[in-house]
């Protein structure tokens, strides 16, 4: 190889690049010194500075994995109405800071004749933090992808208002390993029977002491089988929860069938009102049914709706769960309550309610 | 350059049905530009994306994922690329190696456009034209490259300033949210923590030797923007010491707009420590010896009430996600550090490099920190890494009277001492 040759090229090691050199310059102008904000339309922030500067941020929706020719077209509208400067949101929406409340208007027109949504501020349902699932994975369960496009087909009615009682973040997960993260609501893939072990694979793949440290249920343990060295599953034992399949491949415990949806509520990443939760299961053993998931989005509607006709304002859904208790919710939602709802994991006695209050 | 009628995809293309139902409704598709890439990329973008769609729709048929990982990274680096090979590339040969760059984007996510457009042009020349702003990881991810390209596609974007994150077990790539550059509420200078921290630390992200992984999130106060407590190791969150500031006319303002009873259910009523008071006269009372600073009031009344000017952060250690043990929410270590001149940020760095060594000292393999604060306790957690104890770190104290006590009177002693130089020395950092 020709390159092989050359002198290879040492990376300049410079780390997280300086920020106000593509900082927006009204935002660097008045950096550290913003009075208060509030939003005069859905998808459409205004910020007053103490020097009395006011800018107005337009939000829109995007699908994240975005191909050049998208980016660029993001970039067109960014030069002709921000002043070259745009900035993403931690949920992969696009920002674009203006000064002339007379562009807001163009603006917002531009990129909806575009295809991307205005909205994702205040009580709004914002885009879903999605992973990457099929597209890149190497141990997905389902598409990351295209559940979100799929859910937000549907909830886009909810992105581009604000009616909703709170904020509504929503996360994906195409593993239990959950890189999308706590939300209101969490579609994450649930796996429902131990991975099947290629048995000729394992003494050539695996480093076999990292496998069986690997499981948090001390369920496996090195075996001998067929002659060859390998690991064996007490399937009494195991919760399926995948951990040793990125570790050691041979283990698959993705399966067509067996590979399931979970979705989970209640999570909450701020400290307002109440301190933040973790989700909560409300309903496994949902089908991963590509392209469009009909069977996920029909519990996620029945959530929404549940929540939007009942919470009060400012009410997330965690905390609306917590004022009208679990029995109602699941009523409500008409979602089933079973066993598989009792923790059994460590610390699960702290779950349960040990008062005598109750709802009737 | 590709061009033409499918993208110079001499074979044609690969049906996509399935993917193909994904190109209706409102939502924007990323189906649509993978198509574009397939129909019009430049440099291999055409023939990658072609063979990518196939794929995709395989799984879309068969409910499996088919990318398997391997070994790869940039020259003097031992992370940052995650490489992705197929499984089913005698099919789809053009898309067999498609790996991601990881690439560390600015603290708030601040670009130009030409900047952008430059990123777009290196990833059209060597990878596959698909780029995620951003990954869960808080990266730009640039998906879908050949092996041969990694290098020069990182060289290219290296030249502008970029560098690769983090992967595998090292100090991971750090996120913070907007901050001071667009939001009132900020406590701190997210970004100026973010950037001394990462960049302090950066051998320990491009060579990866720690136990496990390691993260950083800087958000300007309790809303948390970017997800902290729940997924960072060390989360840095803004708060005030000092009284928040309530602007009465504002809030007279806003219960002439939205009215009395709105006023006690939505603000009075929710603040957690119940020290919010309404006064007869519309005014707004607060006992800030209890408010926790949640930022539920300032949140409703945006104009009206502001976090005080004392300001500076919490420092919570342990966060994660289930694997293996279980959810863990990170635990308050440091409940006030002030965040101001040049000595403030070297200190709370100084900290930082204290629990990361701490942390490849101590951690067992493929353990993250909070997991091993669980196995040594707390106490022993605040010795190493010499934070005095403090009340907020508690829910309550200990309920279980398994605990030698011999030295109570000693630890107390300690307690008092503290508190009689307490105005000296305000924070726990011993």
């Amino acid at each position: 190889m020709s390159e092989a040759q050359e002198k290879p090229r040492m990376p300049d090691e410079v780390g997280v690049p300086d920020h106000f050199q593509y900082m927006h310059p009204l935002l660097k102008a008045n950096h550290g010194n913003w009075a208060w904000h509030d939003r005069p339309r859905a998808g459409v922030l205004r910020h007053v500075s103490k020097s009395g500067d006011v800018v107005y941020t337009v939000r829109a929706g995007t699908q994240r994995q975005m191909d050049v020719f998208t980016i660029r077209k993001l970039c067109d509208i960014g030069d002709k109405y921000a002043d070259g400067h745009i900035r993403f949101t931690t949920r992969s929406n696009i920002e674009y800071i203006i000064a002339d409340k007379e562009k807001i208007e163009p603006l917002i027109e531009a990129l909806e004749k575009e295809g991307f949504p205005v909205g994702g501020t205040g009580a709004s349902v914002s885009m879903i933090s999605h992973t990457q699932g099929w597209l890149h994975c190497d141990i997905p369960g389902t598409d990351a992808s295209g559940v979100v496009k799929s859910m937000m087909d549907f909830l886009h009615k909810e992105f581009v208002r604000e009616r909703m009682p709170n904020r509504v973040r929503i996360t994906t997960s195409c593993c239990q390993i959950n890189c999308g993260g706590q939300g209101d609501i969490a579609i994450n893939v649930q796996y429902t029977k131990p991975p099947k072990i290629n048995h000729d694979l394992v003494a050539n793949v695996c480093e076999r002491p990292a496998v069986v440290a690997r499981c948090p249920v001390a369920a496996i343990r090195p075996a001998m089988v067929n002659g060859k060295p390998s690991l064996e599953i007490d399937e009494k034992k195991c919760v399926c929860c995948g951990a040793c399949y990125p570790p050691c491949p041979p283990m698959q415990i993705n399966n067509p069938d067996s590979t399931k949806i979970a979705i989970w509520v209640g999570g909450k990443h701020s400290n307002a009102r109440t301190k933040p939760t973790f989700h909560k299961l409300a309903v496994a053993n949902l089908p991963n049914n590509p392209p469009h998931w009909p069977e996920v989005a029909a519990v996620v509607r029945k959530i929404i709706e549940a929540y939007k006709a009942d919470a009060k304002d400012w009410e997330r859904l965690g905390e609306w769960i917590d004022r009208i208790g679990w029995k109602r919710f699941f009523e409500m939602t008409g979602l089933a309550f079973t066993k598989h709802h009792l923790d059994t994991w460590t610390g699960a006695r702290k779950n349960m309610n040990s008062s005598s209050h109750i709802r009737f | 350059m590709s061009g033409g009628n499918n993208g110079g995809n001499k074979n044609g293309v690969h049906p996509t049905p399935l993917l193909d139902e994904l190109e209706d409704g409102p939502w924007p598709s990323f189906v649509t530009g993978l198509k574009r890439l397939r129909d019009e990329g430049g440099g291999n973008c055409a023939p990658i994306m072609n063979d990518l769609l196939g794929q995709l729709e395989r799984s879309y048929e068969d409910r499996k994922g088919y990318w398997k990982g391997g070994t790869l990274s940039v020259y003097g680096y031992g992370g940052g690329v995650i490489p992705r090979f197929s499984e089913i590339s005698e099919e789809f040969p053009e898309s067999k190696e498609f790996h991601t760059l990881r690439v560390m984007p600015p603290p708030g996510y601040h670009y130009t456009t030409d900047i952008l457009r430059k990123l777009c042009d290196i990833w059209e020349e060597y990878g596959s034209g698909l780029i995620a702003f951003h990954g869960q990881s808080g990266d730009i991810m640039f998906q879908g490259c050949t092996t041969e390209n990694t290098q020069k596609a990182f060289d290219e974007i290296n030249k502008l300033g970029f560098d690769l994150g983090g992967a595998g077990p090292a100090l991971r790539t750090a996120m913070s949210c907007v901050g001071r550059a667009r939001c009132e509420q900020s406590c701190y200078d997210e970004a100026r923590a973010h950037r001394g921290i990462i960049n302090r630390f950066l051998d320990e992200m491009h060579r990866p030797s720690l136990p496990y992984k390691f993260k950083f999130k800087f958000s300007g106060c309790g809303n948390d923007c970017v997800n902290s407590i729940q997924r960072a190791d060390f989360a840095v969150i803004g708060t005030w010491r000092d009284d928040m500031k309530v602007n009465q006319d504002e809030v007279k303002a806003y219960i002439a707009k939205k009215g009395r009873k709105y006023m006690i259910d939505v603000v009075i009523s929710n603040c957690p420590t119940k020290a919010l008071s309404l006064n007869d006269d519309d005014t707004l009372e607060v006992d800030n010896k209890s408010c926790v600073r949640c930022m539920h009031c300032i949140n409703v009344m945006t104009k009206a009430l502001s976090p005080g000017d004392d300001r500076g952060a919490s420092v919570l250690i342990g966060g994660k996600r289930s694997l293996k043990v279980g959810d863990m929410m990170g635990i308050m270590v440091l409940p006030f550090i002030k965040l101001e001149t040049d000595e403030d940020f070297e200190k709370l760095e100084e900290f930082a490099e204290t629990c990361i060594e701490f942390f490849a000292d101590n951690a067992l393999e493929h353990e993250r920190i909070g997991e091993t604060i669980d196995r040594i306790g707390l106490p022993a957690f605040l010795e190493a890494v010499g934070v005095e104890v403090d009340p907020n770190m508690v829910n309550h104290p200990r309920t279980s009277c398994y605990v030698r006590t011999d030295d109570f009177d000693e630890e107390a002693a300690k307690w008092f001492e503290r508190q009689a130089k307490k105005q000296d020395q305000p924070q726990n950092m011993k």
